[in-house]
């Protein structure tokens, strides 16, 4: 553990930003904590690095993190995130965004920038809410549960995000939790490998409001929930569909090959350079 | 010498100014009459190793135009009214983080979807007060297809040169007009490049206040690892809700143009010395203006012509000059509108000046005689 924090804190503003933003037993931070040591394992030079978010709770991360940072206009962070990436391909452009931010404002980014597979990799922390704002259901909040503007219980039906990513062409889809921190790590290390678009749902707590709404309890609790709903995908397989059922599955549901834009537009370059 | 001439449109002039003012990313999504734009840069700038990309919607263009300018490309999107509207967020995102993007508005008429294919001057204020808060906007008004290409350079020129986005008024039929047109020599038109910061990392503020309001500006990926935000922040580009932080972020970004208007702001005047009428026109409208006001003058009126070619930020002290022209009696200000920059005139004129209004907004251009008709009858 001393190892990590010596890790973490590498890669801190530590001086200018803290404390954070977020409430005590957030999720957020956990990320913060997987992504760091993701790019420290894969000795990424830092300012070869650009993190670029929204709006909302998880995009607040980059502005605590030592790397070039672009925190842009709800919704948008993919979009800013294209122009940075073509313009100097060699930046390692990682986006960080929220379930309200990537999937309700900016899902026309979403779809198409998993269809045009720029080497981008997109951690969405989803946390079925919109907590800065005070807890407005989002496009994964489900059915029948309770939001501050939906106070008799969400009408409406949530995306399941790694079906979306990958019918719209993402080349690496995974999902992983805040409880399961090693596989985390490892999920958001092989999405940044990952040479084209890559998202990583990182499923997360938003105690404070989603928790508080549904009565589901304290960080803990809902932690301790996470732990016991989630089902690596590959044990699912084995198991007869009704005990999938309801339950949070996770891995890697998407791992293919696909020229990346970036490379096929500099291959273009160079035929017509005539080199 | 014959030098290169060439019959071209308004939208390739803009296209031929981007390429010679260094332009190596274009983002932008069609939209009638501004489309031959991104065609053109579509085909052209991969040879020189530049990028465009069809982004999804305006929205995302100008997204994707702030990103690649961070990264250290001059940087460009072209849209009409309706995609215009959209771009008024990004608009403002360059404006408060200070990063140099080129707009260039090819008006049609509206409101709403309005007329894809015919001309218009109705997004005049728009340019000037279309994102919210406040903000001090530049745009640039050529009146013809060879001053589209130097005022696109200059466009681009002006956006590096004050960090801030710059927006580019034409219209319809400049868009499509074809001109004979003398293409500039090379190094005929000034090209200027961003400034960029000479100090270690670990003192460089992306949003330093200096003397000069002028602030150096990295790259992603020079080293110099700066956070930026559309929030209201302090000269290292960190959220600020102090109230000092926030006077100075924002005078900054006021003063860094309004000190400056000598070097942003160009107005033509023809004949103002003896003129007892004025006429006040833009872009193409100024056209018909000039004509005008030759025909006025063959019949011994004494007129006079005023043509903004910076439409904002407005110069106000030298406007005023102008207007104190020692026999001035009127202005007539003629806009392809309901009537937007007319406005900026009765602010402006002394108060013995008639300021009288020459509008249209059925989709034809103005014509000479129209002006004309008008000067016979405040004279």
């Amino acid at each position: 553990m001393a190892q990590r924090s010596d890790i973490t804190h590498k890669y801190l503003r530590a001086k200018k930003k803290f404390p954070n933003v977020w409430c005590a037993g957030c999720g957020i931070g956990i990320v913060m904590g997987s992504l760091i040591r993701a790019i420290d394992k894969l000795e990424l030079d830092r300012d070869n690095v650009t993190l670029v978010s929204g709006i909302g709770c998880s995009s607040r991360l980059p502005v605590y993190l030592d790397f070039n940072t672009l925190h842009t206009t709800h919704g948008r962070a993919l979009a800013f995130a294209t122009g940075v990436k073509l313009a100097n391909p060699k930046m390692h452009v990682i986006v960080i965004t929220g379930d309200g931010d990537a999937l309700a404002i900016g899902g026309n980014h979403f779809i198409h920038s998993a269809r045009r597979n720029m080497d981008i990799t997109c951690i969405l922390i989803n946390n079925m809410i919109y907590g800065m704002t005070g807890g407005q259901f989002s496009p994964t909040t489900p059915t029948d549960s309770y939001a501050s503007t939906a106070p008799y219980g969400n009408k409406e039906y949530p995306f399941d995000i790694p079906k979306l990513a990958e019918a719209a062409g993402a080349t690496y889809v995974a999902r992983g939790t805040v409880y399961h921190v090693t596989q985390l790590d490892q999920l958001i290390y092989d999405g940044i490998k990952k040479r084209g678009f890559s998202l990583i749902e990182a499923f997360s707590n938003c105690h404070t409001y989603f928790g508080r709404l549904n009565r589901l309890g304290d960080s803990v609790k809902m932690l301790e929930d996470m732990k016991r709903n989630a089902l690596p995908l590959k044990a699912a397989a084995k198991m007869p569909p009704e005990k999938v059922q309801g339950k949070l599955l996770t891995g890697v549901f998407c791992d293919i090959e696909r020229e990346e834009y970036c490379d096929r537009y500099d291959a273009l370059i160079q035929s017509l350079q005539g080199k | 010498m014959a030098g290169n001439v060439r019959l071209i449109q308004g939208n390739e002039a803009v296209a031929e100014g981007a390429m010679i003012g260094g332009l190596r990313f274009f983002g932008g999504y069609p939209i009638t009459p501004s489309t031959e734009i991104a065609e053109i840069l579509a085909r052209r700038l991969p040879k020189v190793g530049g990028k465009f990309i069809q982004m999804e919607d305006e929205i995302a263009s100008v997204g994707a135009i702030i990103g690649a300018s961070l990264a250290g490309s001059k940087s460009m999107t072209a849209t009409s009214g309706p995609g215009f509207s959209l771009m008024v967020e990004g608009i403002g995102y360059a404006y408060m983080a200070e990063v140099p993007t080129v707009i260039v508005n090819v008006q049609r008429g509206g409101p709403s979807t309005g007329l894809p294919t015919k001309v218009s001057q109705s997004d005049t204020m728009q340019a000037r007060w279309g994102t919210h808060g406040d903000y001090i906007a530049i745009a640039l008004a050529p009146q013809s297809v060879r001053e589209t290409i130097d005022l696109t350079v200059r466009a681009m020129n002006l956006a590096e040169v004050y960090r801030t986005p710059v927006t580019l008024l034409t219209d319809e039929v400049l868009g499509h007009m074809r001109e004979k047109v003398t293409l500039p020599e090379e190094g005929e038109l000034e090209v200027i490049n961003r400034q960029k910061p000479d100090v270690p990392a670990s003192w460089y503020k992306h949003f330093e206040i200096t003397p000069n309001f002028k602030s150096p500006m990295a790259s992603f990926g020079d080293g110099y690892r700066f956070h930026v935000t559309g929030l209201t922040h302090d000269e290292e580009g960190f959220p600020t809700n102090k109230s000092v932080e926030i006077l100075a972020k924002l005078t900054k970004l006021r003063n860094k143009i309004m000190r400056y208007l000598d070097d942003i702001c160009q107005i033509e005047t023809d004949g103002m010395e003896d003129a007892h009428v004025a006429v006040y026109a833009y872009g193409i409208v100024a056209r018909a203006a000039r004509q005008a006001v030759q025909m006025a003058r063959a019949r011994r009126m004494k007129v006079g012509q005023i043509r903004p070619i910076t439409i904002w930020p407005s110069h106000d002290k030298k406007y005023k000059e102008i207007f104190s022209s020692k026999n001035l009696e009127a202005v007539i200000v003629a806009e392809l509108n309901q009537g937007q920059l007319v406005y900026e005139v009765q602010r402006l004129v002394p108060k013995h000046v008639e300021v009288v209004s020459l509008n249209r907004f059925d989709s034809e251009l103005i014509t000479p005689a129209q002006i004309l008709n008008k000067i016979k009858e405040v004279r």
